[in-house]
Order: C-alpha cells, then structure tokens, then sequence
C-alpha cells in the first residue's frame, strides 16, 4: 500500500492490484459506516482508493498503514442481473480475438460473473471485471462520435453498460434496456462498486429474432 | 405556476442554475460541479438575505436578461458588469428591486468571465441528488437557460440581506496558482518540474467548466506508460498526451487515466473561474 498526496484535504491510496483496492474500499466502506472514518468522497478505481475530503491526510496515512484489511468475501445476496441482446457491431471482431464463434464468445460471457470494480466516466457507467486476462480486448483504434444508451461493451480487462448516449471506443457486443441511471431511483445509479453482475441472454448470435 | 417564478428573455452565451454542488457521489460517476467562484456566489446570496448554499445563475462573459413576475430583490456579483433594470442603471454588487414585470438585465463582463446572479428566495428547480446545479459534464440538473425557460422561485428569507458596499477581489490579471506535489508527481522528469513552476503558460480558450485548460511548454514524462484510471479531486493538474496542463475545475470527470502532476489549493479555484483566455498563469509550488 502507498499513500500518495493529492492536495490539502485528499489522499490517493495505491494497492498491488485491482483486487487488494476493492478489499480496501469494502473495510473503508464498514469504517465510514461505524463512525471511525470521516471522509466526504471514497472513490475506488483499477488499483486505488482516493479518500477526498479528509481533515488530516497525513494522520489519515498514518491511519491507513495499520488498518488491518481482510480479504474481499463474496457480497451476501444475489447478482444484478441484466437482460442483453448480444447483437452489438463488435461482438464478431472480440469473438475472433477470442478465438472463439460469436455465439460462444456471448455464451462466455454471459457464463461471468462480474463484480462492479468503480464507477466513473458518466453516472452510472460501472467498470465491471470478471473476464479472465487472456479475453482482454484492445479498444477500438477509432472512437465512435455515438454509442446507444444500454450499449453493452468492453475494452481492456473491463465489461460496462453506457447509461446513456455519448462518444465512446469501447467494443459493443450486445445492448440491454434495463436504465443504469435514474436520478429519481435510490439508488440511483443500478450498478454501485462492490456489486455482483451477471448478464442473461435474451437473444444470442444464431436466434431467432 | 406561481408567480413566483422569472422568465428568460435573454439566456446570454451560457447561463447555468448553480448552488453548493453535488458532493459524495465520485463512487457513482457523478462530479461534484457548484458554482465555479463560489465565494460571489455566496456573497450575491448574502446580499439578498438567501442562505449563502441557493441557487444561483452563473452566467458566462456576456450575461443574461429576465424578466420577474413579481417584484424581487436580486444582487449581481463575480464579473464587473452593468446592471439596468428597463435600461436604467442600477448597483452591481448591492441589493437591488425589481418591479414586477420589468426587465432586469445583467450585461457583458468588464473584466473577468462569469457573474453571478441571486434571486430572493433562490431558484427552485427540482434538485437532483441533492442539488440544483447544472453540471454540464455528464448532464444532470437543469439545463442551460434558453430564452423562455422559467425559474421558479422559493419564499425570500425574512433575514436582513447584507447592504453594500462590499469587498469584491478584481479578476486576475496574472493568475497565480499555488500547487502543492500529485500523486504522479514522479510520472514526469525533473526537468517538466521546473518548467511548470518556471514556465509561462496562458489560460486557453478551450477552458471551460470542467477544466481550465493551458497553453505554454509541454510537460515532458518520465514514466511513459498508461495509467490505470484513478480518482480526481478538485483542483487536479492533469497532463494529458500533448503535455499542457489542465486543472479540473467543478464539473470534473470524477476518474482519469492520465497522470496528475500537481494540485492547485482549493481558494485559488474561485481566481481560476474568473481567468479570461490569454490571461498569464504562474504556476507556484508550496509546502505540502
């Protein structure tokens, strides 16, 4: 674990890998809940835990290297479960990244459970990990101006859904109708960090339409 | 609707609804956003008798025109600019009436970028997890005024507004921002350190409410790979490919995968809102 500085009231923890972070974010989440931690923001990411809004980051550093962190468990109660229509554009190029037909490539996919790493890029846009490292996909060499809201795709070791309409150089394999964001819900963004994911085929490549 | 409400003759180049922000919901993907020189928004609230957290209107460089339903109490602070009221001047940074019906018209920025308007009572549109500004990042809260819009209004504050006088800092004519170490400050070599404290840069005109944006030497890496993304706080200097520097202002993604060379200190920011293109911007290290 490193703490790195990151302005008067904040301090960006870094963690050996994406795993080690989200262990972090849940023991930090328990500590916030118990009173023991003061902190406005608790913003996990690939490998960090930024804390912003602290009075003291420096004790809070202090803090941090002796906080003991028990391993991620396995979050009690079932999966989001998202219908999808693996019909997205790309869903042929990942499958020959793959090495795979493109009705296998969604079977795969939809056999992952995910785990929702963080948020970030729009609210809520989740960054979901599960696919095992060897069916990382680049992203695409050229950015679409517009990918559809509920555009189901992936770029590196992530899985996300875009809530809504905007430029985008994600692979899109498939496309869902479920809102990922409504402000009028609590919450209201459908995917928060820490939540279980699963994708359930609604048509797959070969169907019927 | 209630008359207690304003409607927009004149929506000026970009007119948003601002208040405190939207603080807590990074983890979710949403930026904090909030007026970008929150101190004249406060003191505009103040002088109307609102708490100094209503909202307000931010207006950008040349304004904005409304007309009242029913007779109002309003303040003008942020940018110098002229204030009329059916053409006749009225007081920039003081109390002023509005009759019903007159036209209230908050006019080009003298100096600076953004002006802030308060209403008695505050603006009223329907706050979205927790506040009413306009954040224009991602699109939540309400959209940019448009000439018809109407805002409504919430009951005055019986509170004894604030009378002017009052203090007001000018608009910068060098902008000097004093920054303390990132956290990737040893993503870049000795030599990109000295230049960002030695280097002139100036404001570019690509800035806006997400990030003021530079123009001056390239900040040269030292670690040349990709960053993971990471959470961003306020304030964030962050180097993208072409070297220039940009510092996140309120409606900043709340995560990025290019480095953070430094962090700007938080009062500085209110400077940095006012900042027009081309002004000069010094760079100045502090203690950490």
């Amino acid at each position: 674990m490193r703490c790195l500085p990151a302005g008067e009231s904040a301090l960006l923890v870094e963690l050996a890998d994406g795993e080690r972070a989200e262990a972090l974010h849940a023991e930090l989440l328990r500590r916030r809940a118990t009173g023991e931690l003061r902190v406005v923001e608790i913003v996990p990411a690939a490998r960090t835990v930024l804390l912003d809004g602290v009075e003291n980051p420096r004790q809070l550093a202090a803090w941090l290297r002796e906080l003991p962190v028990p391993p991620l468990e396995a979050r009690a109660g079932g999966a989001v479960e998202i219908p999808v229509v693996y019909d997205g554009p790309d869903l042929a190029e990942v499958a020959a990244h793959w090495g795979l037909g493109a009705r296998e490539a969604a079977l795969a996919h939809a056999a992952t459970e995910f785990r929702v790493a963080f948020c970030g890029f729009a609210p809520g846009f989740a960054y979901l990990t599960g696919l095992p490292q060897n069916r990382s996909v680049p992203r695409r060499a050229t950015p679409r101006t517009a990918v559809p809201k509920g555009s189901l795709a992936l770029a590196g070791p992530y899985t996300g859904v875009y809530p809504r309409s905007s430029p985008g150089g994600w692979q899109l394999i498939g496309t869902t109708d479920l809102e990922m964001w409504d402000a009028d819900r609590s919450p209201a963004a459908l995917l928060t960090p820490g939540a279980r994911v699963r994708f359930v085929p609604r048509r797959l490549p070969g169907d019927a339409p | 609707m209630t008359d207690h409400a304003v409607s927009v003759v004149r929506p000026g180049a970009l007119t948003t609804v601002q208040d405190s922000g939207r603080p807590g919901h990074a983890h979710l993907g949403v930026p904090r956003s909030g007026a970008l020189d929150a101190p004249a928004a406060a003191l505009a609230n103040r002088l109307v008798g609102n708490a100094t957290s209503a909202a307000v209107l931010e207006t950008t460089l040349d304004g904005c025109a409304l007309r009242p339903r029913r007779a109002l109490t309003v303040a003008v602070t942020g940018a110098p600019c002229s204030v009329t009221v059916d053409s006749r001047p009225v007081a920039w940074g003081a109390p002023v009436r509005v009759p019903a019906g007159a036209l209230l018209d908050v006019g080009r920025a003298r100096a600076g970028l953004r002006s802030y308007l308060a209403l008695a009572g505050g603006v009223e549109v329907e706050p979205v997890l927790g506040s009413r500004s306009a954040d224009l990042l991602s699109g939540l809260g309400p959209a940019r005024l448009t000439e018809g819009t109407v805002l409504p209004l919430g009951t005055p504050a019986t509170r004894p507004p604030v009378l002017g006088p009052v203090p007001h800092p000018a608009p910068p004519r060098e902008l000097v921002l004093p920054v303390t170490p990132g956290p990737r400050e040893d993503w870049f070599t000795d030599g990109a350190l000295r230049t960002l404290t030695r280097a002139r840069y100036t404001v570019s005109a690509a800035s806006n409410r997400i990030g003021l944006r530079t123009e001056g030497p390239p900040l040269e890496r030292a670690v040349t790979g990709e960053l993971p993304s990471e959470g961003l706080v306020l304030g964030a200097v962050q180097v993208p490919p072409d070297g220039r520097p940009v510092v996140f202002l309120a409606d900043h993604p709340t995560t990025g995968g290019y480095p953070v060379v430094a962090v700007v200190r938080t009062p500085a920011l209110a400077a940095a809102a006012q900042a027009v293109p081309g002004t000069p911007v010094r760079f100045v290290r502090t203690g950490h």
